[in-house]
């Protein structure tokens, strides 16, 4: 039966098929509905991990257990589990274990762009690539049968186009069973003490030939022969997006592209008169195939960065000019991404910004408040780095008359990575003061449970962490739990807390809005503008809150379609116009 | 089954209006009418109020999810300011469907800048079949203020005479709760019949 699935639903369905008992991950996208899809299979034992590094150790003990394995992760998720995963490259696997990371082009929702291609090549594992759903699916099977026959973690890599994008697919209801047997003691496979792990190496390389003779017959690398003027090497999506624009080109479509397979590249190229290399974000291919002699062009037809589209790919091999299309000959306003309405995000970082307090930031929802009005935060690297950077800064700071910053994390963040930031402030003296925007979820990515919630993914009650007693027990002994929808306690708080000299942290609790209208029965408060009492003075537009607006009268205005009936707006009103709406 | 011709349509809005079930309903449509299908979408940072845009193309083969720019059929659009921001994406004989509704982004909500004051009239400078549709009202009317996407689908199918109104029926009926069927079923045949 054919249906419609996105490449994460794929990869789930893969999950299943294919004989997976256990996946473990980190939320983030384009990654995330990979295990929100595998969590329906009552088959395969799921869950969040705090984060990416856990989930892959997860993943490994699962493996050596005789568990078919799923990690996933987004692609800087691999980051954080690149210390596990280097190594794990040296022991190999018991059951097959593939580690799905999902990069995104263009950042549509990313800190940066980087091409996780290399951490294949990096870690010499094989490395994976799917073009459509139907490949996605696959590909997981493909992983765990090489993992397990090769001794060694694959890397399945998605991209945004890959993971988001709808085809139709194939899927079975029959489901292997994996046949490998219960975990073996053999340290010199396992325990990587520098005398096991330097055989290891070599063996890893005798791994990379047996794969490389793998990446030469495997049917997923494919020459498509054609008008044998073009010839183009492509995976991914590119191959997509260069059958659209030049359907009768000569492609060697490349869906195991680490290790290389030299020869058919070889042979590939002999048969065609140009050759190109199209690929996304790097010369990942293109390098390699320079590197063996062979004359090829790609990248520098490009732009340097961002993702690619059928466009961009039109302009280069067609020489098309960029349409022109319609221009009304009126500038019109982008439509950045907001803080919802109602979000208890705003009151705090509405606080930090009339107060002119510098946060070093995090990974968020509450990111967006570095656009205006708020433009309340100050840096944004990673995962967890607002505490570390805060520290640093606050450190280089002191004695001098520069103000201390405060580091502001989100829950789910601060459990992913802050804690050793937080114990760092606390064993080295420092002095600053970090907020944790407590909303009780994962709200970016789609209210992913989380350590701190009391819910496993897979719906079971579980202990919740509790984010005062934590810090004390770092010895934090100032910590503070406020309600960001009260500005006075709020202000109060942070007036004191970044004054004191010695560590604080501020616990800023209240649930996602979007979270709790979900629960609601009944309507909220709403809040309204009494016309005849507002004095035009913009005081409720600093907020940034999208429900409100100006109108040409000089007067604000809330669209009680969009308000969620927070008190916040009624407490930055000095002219007592905004008011709730009697019900 | 003779094969139809390929159609490639342009969902664009703001987060949250629901484009995306919109566009999972018309991919389904085009799969039942037996077409291949692809769909691309974003997710994450893209919604949360801002603008967003949905890719669904039916074809014979479909390679790429993304559509070139002016090569659209159809443009989709919730709110006049995105129908603007996309319009350059159709086709020469590509026509538009839009709402007839206002959304201020945070940049004109602030005051720093202007929501264009004679969007229909800017629309139809583009030379561009404009279709406008008073997607609340019809969805008022149908009983659900929320089936505005409901309301836009049925003004695409009156433009899609190839594909059955029978199969539009079938897939929205997965894909809505029993509660809300009935003004569902209303305000497709509203917008049908609007178009």
């Amino acid at each position: 039966m054919k249906v419609l699935l996105s490449g994460n639903e794929a990869v789930a369905r893969g999950g299943y098929e294919f004989g997976v008992s256990v996946a473990a991950g980190y939320p983030g996208t384009p990654s995330t509905e990979i295990l929100e899809n595998i969590v329906h299979f009552s088959e395969i034992y799921c869950q969040w991990s705090p984060n990416e590094k856990v989930a892959l150790e997860t993943g490994i003990g699962a493996s050596l257990a005789g568990a078919r394995t799923l990690v996933t992760m987004k692609h800087v998720g691999l980051n954080v589990a690149a210390d596990p995963f280097m190594t794990l490259a040296y022991t190999g696997v018991n059951a097959g274990l593939v580690i799905v990371c999902a990069d995104d082009p263009g950042m549509h929702s990313s800190q940066n762009e980087q091409d996780n291609r290399f951490y294949a090549k990096f870690a010499q594992v094989p490395l994976l690539e799917p073009s459509d759903s139907q490949e996605a699916k696959d590909l997981v099977g493909f992983g765990l049968e090489i993992s397990e026959k090769y001794d060694t973690p694959v890397l399945l890599r998605l991209t945004t186009r890959i993971s988001h994008s709808k085809s139709l697919t194939e899927v079975k209801d029959q489901r292997i069973v994996s046949s490998i047997g219960p975990f073996a003691k053999d340290p010199k496979k396992y325990v990587m003490i520098p005398a096991h792990s330097r055989k290891r190496h070599v063996l890893m390389k005798t791994r990379t030939k047996s794969l490389r003779a793998l990446s030469e017959s495997t049917d997923w690398n494919r020459c498509e022969m054609n008008d044998k003027k073009i010839g183009i090497i492509c995976g991914s999506i590119a191959y997509q997006y260069a059958k659209e624009v030049l359907p009768e080109a000569s492609y060697l479509k490349l869906g195991m592209s680490h290790p290389l397979p030299h020869k058919l590249i070889t042979d590939f190229a002999r048969h065609v008169e140009k050759l190109y290399v199209l690929e996304e974000l790097t010369p990942f291919i293109e390098d390699q195939v320079k590197a063996m002699g062979i004359s090829v062009e790609g990248r520098s037809m490009l732009p340097d960065t961002g993702e690619l589209t059928p466009d961009i790919v039109a302009q280069a091999f067609l020489h098309e000019s960029a349409p022109k299309g319609y221009h009304p000959g009126v500038e019109l306003p982008p439509r950045p991404p907001v803080m919802c309405p109602g979000c208890p995000h705003r009151g705090l970082f509405y606080t930090l910004s009339r107060k002119k307090i510098r946060a070093m930031g995090d990974i968020g929802c509450y990111t967006l408040s570095v656009l205006p009005p708020l433009q309340a935060m100050d840096t944004c690297i990673c995962m967890g780095a607002s505490i570390g950077t805060a520290h640093g800064f606050n450190k280089a700071s002191q004695g001098s008359d520069v103000p201390p910053v405060v580091g502001v994390i989100g829950d789910s963040t601060f459990l992913h990575s802050g804690l050793t930031g937080l114990l760092d402030v606390a064993y080295n003296q420092g002095n600053s003061t970090i907020i944790i925007l407590d909303n009780r979820t994962t709200a970016m990515t789609g209210f992913q449970h989380h350590p701190g919630t009391g819910l496993t993914l897979q719906g079971k009650e579980t202990r919740a962490v509790d984010l005062k007693a934590l810090a004390e027990s770092f010895g934090i002994s100032r910590v503070h739990e406020v309600d960001p929808y009260d500005l006075k306690q709020l202000s109060q708080v942070i007036d004191r807390e970044v004054k004191a000299s010695e560590p604080s942290l501020i616990i800023s609790r209240r649930p996602c809005v979007l979270l709790e209208r979900k629960k609601r029965k009944t309507k909220p408060v709403q809040r309204q503008v009494a016309v005849d009492l507002c004095t035009g003075c913009k005081a409720c537009l600093k907020l940034g809150c999208p429900a409100i607006s100006f109108l040409a009268e000089d007067k604000a205005v809330i669209d009680p379609l969009m308000c969620n009936g927070c008190p916040v707006c009624e407490q930055v009103c000095k002219a007592g116009a905004i008011q709730s709406v009697a019900i | 089954m003779k094969m139809k011709k390929k159609k490639d349509i342009l969902i664009v809005g703001v987060g949250g209006q629901g484009i995306i079930v919109a566009s999972e309903i018309l991919a389904d449509v085009g799969k039942e009418a037996g077409f291949d299908v692809k769909k691309s979408e974003v997710h994450g940072m893209s919604q949360r109020g801002g603008s967003v845009s949905t890719h669904v193309r039916f074809g014979k083969q479909v390679f790429s999810p993304l559509i070139r720019q002016g090569k659209v059929d159809f443009l989709l659009a919730f709110e006049l300011l995105e129908a603007l921001r996309w319009v350059n994406f159709l086709s020469p004989h590509g026509a538009a469907l839009v709402n007839n509704l206002k959304i201020n982004p945070t940049t004109v909500s602030s005051g720093s800048m202007e929501y264009p004051s004679n969007i229909a009239h800017l629309l139809k400078e583009s030379g561009h079949t404009i279709q406008l549709i008073e997607g609340i009202n019809l969805a008022e009317q149908a009983g659900s203020k929320r089936a505005v996407n409901i309301v836009l689908l049925g003004a695409l199918s009156g433009f899609l005479p190839d594909i059955a109104e029978e199969m539009w029926l079938k897939v929205i009926r997965s894909r809505v709760s029993a509660k809300t069927l009935q003004a569902n079923e209303k305000a497709f045949y509203l917008g049908r019949k609007d178009a």
